[in-house]
């Protein structure tokens, strides 16, 4: 709209519609913004990874005829009944509260049509979710909220929580508004309140403390099921070389896209470090203490495909976790809603006020009405469709690599599109030879 | 049964308090030489009496479930972590998190406790005849938490539903904890609990309540600093 010799309307880069729109809600409430999911800014991410495909120098695998394996056993270390999955690819833990009972129950479905696990939360565990999934990992987080030792014992694994890629050093948060009877009696908490979760464990600090709770969930346990350790990636070297040290058999890293059920706004986006970034310092961790495909590693934090899948193994991850992508896959920010979602003040695939449980698609919510939209029996075999066809892409790649099975996808496989991709996952920018920090005489 | 630590592993002694028969098994066990070890009956689920003789480590009779355990001694981090049913007696002094996170049951130390005692207790009763140290029924859910004597800086801080009973000084209450008002029904209970306590002796007008202000519970701009 260029009037009488006016330069253009410039909006500022800094001061961007987003970032204003937040100074006057800020103005407007007083208080800070609360949401759900995960980062939303661009990071660099498994995207600006690529496979180099098999050449002169490899082979590929027939694409339909020979082998690829997909199998994974976690919890080898200690653990008299490891878990042994179908797929390297879990459900990571979300809580009941944050999630309706119904939509546990279709991660549970989704999951063990896929041969794969889902994993409790902030919480407790549902007989729903239980008795539906094969395999259920159950979490041990700071709040202990519904902690049940006949619960502990139901478990395939236990998960000690010590963060959360969302917020790393941060508790948990779930409104009064999703406080239900069912929920707060869960959490023996009184109806409507606010519920905080404690951000550091009651009865232990610090990784000699960690490994005395960790012997005694053993000794609760009986020495069978794996005890995963699951931390927020912060310094993943560090971190993953305690939760080893520590004793866990399995060491869960969440970069900093992974969602979150309810976190401050500005937590999520200004704490932590990408996945991509998290990856090879916590496998340095793994090769240092000679304990690489001993004590394995899962990688989340905005897995979204096959690729991402192929390329995490590839980095050296054993396997990798979905909390976002699943909830996607059983139909949160459906455009079905739309409607809903302009009523809410949103639009499908930015609706993120999960929080405040009015989630039109029925899954982030406990209004009785609306965890009607959500058949669990459909929306698992949705997740199990979708579980299937992430598998069947990461073995076309790792085919494509020549590899048959996942697990020997590794760093030589890939080139990076950036210069800061190359870095954190130390393979060279494409059309070079150049890692930067590696070899940048 | 006699449970020797000294030539017995950990494993073997929880083991054998783990899987009671109740129509075959002894009722009446005594653990030798815990020296310090952690993690000593843990996860126990049946109606069954144990003396420790001697001090424990961390996590003593965590998650407890029947189970009535005297420790003649002293006891490290976390005894009766998330305990369900049941009794611990401590008959020494506690170290910090005593009773973290408890669901139900009775716990008993006849000494002091550390700090974070009753942290995020969620339905135990917890007496402690000594004092206790800071911090302690940090966001406590549900339970009461009675002490015979001091109590240390910011006690139930963030606190929801557990009542306090305290006979001796408050160093300082923490955000959003009280001082409330002793009514017959409190001072019912408060008897039952000491006398549960054998501690007939004290009289539960001593003690003074305390308790959530509710402040806190859902959250408001102008409370910010107490967050
Ligand atoms: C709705 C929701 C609830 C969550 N609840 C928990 C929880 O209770 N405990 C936990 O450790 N992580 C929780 N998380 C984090 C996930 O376990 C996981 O780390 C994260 O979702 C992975 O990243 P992704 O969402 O990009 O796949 C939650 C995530 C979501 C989206």
């Amino acid at each position: 709209m260029r009037k009488n010799n006016k330069t253009f309307p410039r909006q500022s880069w800094t001061f961007d519609e987003y970032t204003n729109s937040e100074i006057r809600r800020a103005a407007e409430t007083g208080i800070y913004d609360i949401r759900g999911g995960g980062s939303k800014r661009r990071l660099p991410h498994f995207d600006d990874l690529l496979f180099l495909g098999a050449s002169i120098s490899r082979y590929p695998l027939e694409g339909y005829r020979e082998k690829c394996s997909t199998n994974v056993i976690l919890g080898t270390r200690y653990a008299k009944k490891p878990l042994e999955l179908e797929i390297p690819i879990t459900i990571a833990g979300m809580s009941f509260g944050a999630l309706s009972g119904s939509a546990k129950e279709a991660l549970g479905r989704g999951a063990s049509i896929a041969g794969t696990s889902t994993t409790t939360g902030d919480g407790g565990m549902t007989p729903e979710e239980r008795g539906q999934s094969n395999h259920l990992v159950y979490q041990l987080l700071p709040s202990r909220y519904g902690m049940n030792p006949d619960d502990l014992r139901k478990a395939d694994a236990i998960e000690v929580v010590i963060g959360q890629g969302a917020k790393p050093g941060g508790g948990g948060m779930l409104l009064g508004q999703k406080i239900s009877d069912r929920v707060a009696e869960m959490r023996t908490l009184p109806k409507g309140v606010d519920q905080r979760s404690a951000c550091r464990h009651p009865d232990w600090t610090g990784p000699d403390d960690l490994k005395i709770k960790i012997l005694e969930l053993r000794e609760i346990t009986k020495w069978k099921v794996p005890i995963f350790v699951k931390i927020a990636g912060s310094r993943p070297y560090y971190d993953t070389a305690l939760a080893i040290k520590a004793g866990a058999d399995v060491v869960v890293l969440d970069g900093m896209q992974g969602g979150t059920a309810a976190t401050q706004e500005v937590f999520i986006e200004n704490v932590g470090q990408p996945t991509l970034g998290c990856i090879r310092p916590a496998v340095d961790a793994l090769q240092d203490l000679d304990m690489h495909r001993k004590v394995q590693l899962i990688i989340s934090g905005g897995v979204r495909n096959g690729s991402d899948v192929a390329k995490a193994l590839a980095l050296g991850a054993d396997a990798v976790s979905i909390g976002s992508a699943a909830m996607i896959a059983i139909g949160d920010n459906d455009p079905k809603w739309e409607k809903d979602y302009n009523k809410l003040g949103t639009t499908a695939g930015a609706y993120d006020d999960w929080h405040e449980g009015n989630d039109p698609a029925g899954i982030s919510t406990q209004d009785p009405k609306l965890m009607k939209r959500l058949d669990p029996i459909k929306a698992g075999k949705k997740l199990s469709n979708y579980l299937k066809v992430m598998t069947l892409e990461a073995q076309t790649l790792a085919r494509a690599c020549g590899k048959n099975n996942l697990h020997n996808l590794e760093p030589e496989d890939l080139c990076a599109l950036t210069v800061e991709a190359a870095a954190m996952a130390r393979v060279p920018l494409a059309g070079t030879s150049w890692i930067p920090g590696i070899n940048n005489k | 049964m006699k449970l020797d630590l000294k030539k017995l592993k950990l494993r073997k002694v929880n083991e054998t308090l783990q899987s009671i028969d109740p129509k075959r098994n002894n009722k009446n066990y005594t653990i030798l030489n815990p020296e310090g070890n952690h993690a000593i009956c843990v996860g126990l689920t049946d109606d069954i009496d144990i003396t420790v003789k001697g001090h424990v480590g961390y996590y003593c009779g965590g998650m407890n479930q029947n189970a009535n355990i005297i420790v003649e001694g002293n006891v490290g981090t976390g005894v009766a972590e998330n305990m369900m049913s049941g009794k611990i007696h401590v008959k020494g002094n506690a170290s910090q998190s005593a009773g973290a996170t408890a669901h139900g049951g009775f716990l008993i130390i006849d000494g002091d406790a550390s700090s974070r005692c009753g942290i995020s207790m969620k339905g135990i009763d917890i007496v402690v005849k000594g004092s206790v140290g800071h911090m302690s029924a940090f966001m406590a859910q549900s339970g009461n938490l009675i002490v015979c004597g001091n109590a240390g800086e910011a006690l139930g801080d963030s606190l929801y539903e557990t009542d306090i009973y305290i006979k001796g000084k408050v160093k300082s209450l923490g955000a959003d904890c009280i001082e409330k008002k002793m009514d017959n029904k409190h001072l019912k209970k408060l008897d039952k609990l000491l006398k549960k306590a054998n501690l007939e002796k004290l009289k539960s007008k001593d003690f003074k309540r305390y308790g959530s202000a509710r402040k806190l519970y859902n959250f408001k701009i102008d409370n910010v600093s107490s967050y």
